[in-house]
């Protein structure tokens, strides 16, 4: 354990190191007075200015990350049943299938004035908008799950005479776990960008809210402290995604590891 | 006369709309508790007459007969053992034998106590709770042809089981199959490249042509049980070796 901590370690302060680099050049142009500080607030000023205003920017932090958490959540579950129902009827994957690749490239974000026309300034809007954009990594990544099995383990479990079901629930479920995950990654690192945008549009909470106003009061340094938040509340939940495929996914081989 | 365990009745099979005949009329039976192997050349046809008996293919004519009862192009009624170990790898060891149990129709628990039993007895116990990939490609052959073995289905179909081991390991896993199918004994239909495997291990050979494939010979291979692994030493041994070969030319 601590060696792998250790090797984790030697494989990231290459990219830390340039961070710090270019933290330390961002301050000094700024200190220098080569980049006006209403222009650009200094990674310090950013930091202090998260301080001061700590306990708002929590406050709608929460509103942003409930939004993300029930539109990912909500999006996910949607994706997978559509995707399950669409691999166990065929005549309805052959229709539905093309127009949901099709659908998959379209910017779902651009949807959202439409939303609020329909539904208004509530939650609902803002909801379905981030539901809509996790639903279709998850949907595709896992109809392609449930699609790429080994030929050899489908002929196995046919010969054992496996039913249509016995090999959805013991092959294709499983074998789709992984690209569950990978679905489940691309929608946790929309999610939280997806919610701040449907803010943009118009909320009286959250992030997006928060940013709006601070750019109309010209307040750059809030408007980056929100951005940073953004970023890691983003990072974070792509990180708890990634640590729940760890702990979920254990049968596959560790790289390295010698066969007995 | 007791019932087969499997029986083909003139079986004919052509793909793509009768263009390409594969069986040409093949008849055969497999006695109950009977070890008969299956010899022909590359692409006569040996796997797709696997796929027929066990329901996945119909014939174009003829009848499958499974214990005495038709079953053509049902499926459900053979173990199976594939030339790839074909272990799920998101199962443990015991789980995958477990899985073959349940879907044989086998209960849960009863299908527990099986493998790990038998697990116990080939000296697997250790491995399982492991992933397969943590077994070598010999072990993971053993844990397939256990999960066959243990499967409720009378008959069991090996289709080039070690086909892709290395030559030490295959001899050993062919020994080890001999003792234990000798102390276990179940109908098995197998499919091999090897002559001497199919020497060793048989009751009887069924030799096909190349496709479309006819049986050619049918051999009787008349050592005694349990058998010596040294049987490549007996002159009749030979004997039997060549006359295949050269009914294989
Ligand atoms: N679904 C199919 N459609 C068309 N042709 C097929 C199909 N399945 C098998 N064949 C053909 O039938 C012939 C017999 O194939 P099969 O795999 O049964 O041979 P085999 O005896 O098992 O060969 P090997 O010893 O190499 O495993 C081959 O010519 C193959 O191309
Ligand atoms: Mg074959």
């Amino acid at each position: 354990m601590g060696n792998k901590g250790r090797r984790s370690l030697h494989a990231i302060w290459p990219s830390a190191l340039l961070v710090l680099i270019l933290l330390a050049a961002w301050q000094l142009s700024v200190d220098s007075g080569l980049v006006p500080e209403w222009q650009l607030p200094s990674p310090i000023t950013i930091v202090k200015e998260m301080a001061e205003v700590w306990p708002r920017l929590m406050d709608n932090a929460s509103a942003t990350v409930s939004l993300a958490l029930i539109g990912f959540a909500g999006g996910a579950l949607a994706g997978f049943a559509l995707a399950a129902i669409l691999h166990l009827i065929p005549i309805v994957r052959k229709a539905v299938y093309p127009l949901l690749v099709v659908t998959q490239n379209v910017p779902v974000i651009a949807i959202g004035p439409i939303l609020t026309i329909w539904l208004g300034y509530g939650v609902l809007p803002k909801l379905i908008l981030v539901w809509i954009v996790c639903f279709f990594p998850v949907s595709v990544a896992m109809l392609n799950g449930f699609k790429d099995t080994d030929p050899t383990l489908r002929n196995y479990m046919q010969m054992i005479g496996a039913g249509k079901w016995q090999l959805f629930m013991r092959l294709e479920l499983p074998n789709a776990v992984t690209h569950l995950f990978s679905g489940l990654k691309i929608a946790a690192s929309y999610a939280v960008l997806s919610a701040v945008v449907a803010e943009w549009l118009g909320a009286d909470k959250g992030l997006g809210h928060y940013m709006i106003l601070s750019s109309k009061g010209y307040e750059p340094a809030r408007v980056f402290a929100s951005v940073v938040l953004i970023v890691l509340l983003s990072l974070a939940l792509y990180g708890l995604v990634a640590l729940v495929e760890k702990l979920v996914i254990r049968w596959r081989p560790v790289k390295g590891e010698v066969r007995s | 006369m007791s019932t087969s365990a499997l029986e083909l009745k003139d079986i004919y099979k052509s793909f793509d709309s009768g263009s390409k005949q594969v069986l040409d009329g093949l008849s055969f039976t497999v006695a109950e508790n009977e070890f008969v192997s299956i010899i022909g050349p590359s692409g006569s046809g040996k796997t797709t007459l696997f796929q027929l008996i066990g329901g996945l293919e119909k014939p174009t004519s003829g009848e499958v007969w499974i214990s005495g009862k038709p079953t053509t192009g049902s499926r459900g009624h053979i173990a199976y053992m594939p030339q790839q170990a074909s272990l799920m790898p998101w199962r443990s060891v015991a789980a995958n034998i477990e899985l073959a149990l349940q879907v044989a129709g086998v209960e849960r628990k009863a299908s527990g106590i099986a493998a790990r039993e038998w697990l116990d007895r080939i000296g697997l116990l250790e491995y399982a709770d492991s992933y397969p990939h943590v077994l070598s490609g010999g072990m993971q052959q053993r844990v397939s042809f256990l999960r066959a073995l243990l499967s409720p289905q009378p008959l069991m179909l090996l289709d080039e089981p070690f086909g892709a081991l290395d030559a030490l390991t295959r001899q050993q896993m062919q020994r080890w199959l001999m003792e234990i199918w000798e102390q276990n004994k179940r109908s098995v239909l197998l499919v091999t490249h090897s002559i001497e495997e199919a020497l060793l291990l048989s009751d009887r050979i069924m030799v096909l042509s190349s496709a479309p494939a006819v049986l050619l010979e049918e051999i009787e291979v008349p050592f005694a049980r349990p058998r010596s692994p040294q049987l490549w030493k007996e002159p009749l041994f030979n004997e039997l070796k060549q006359q295949i070969q050269d009914l294989l030319q």
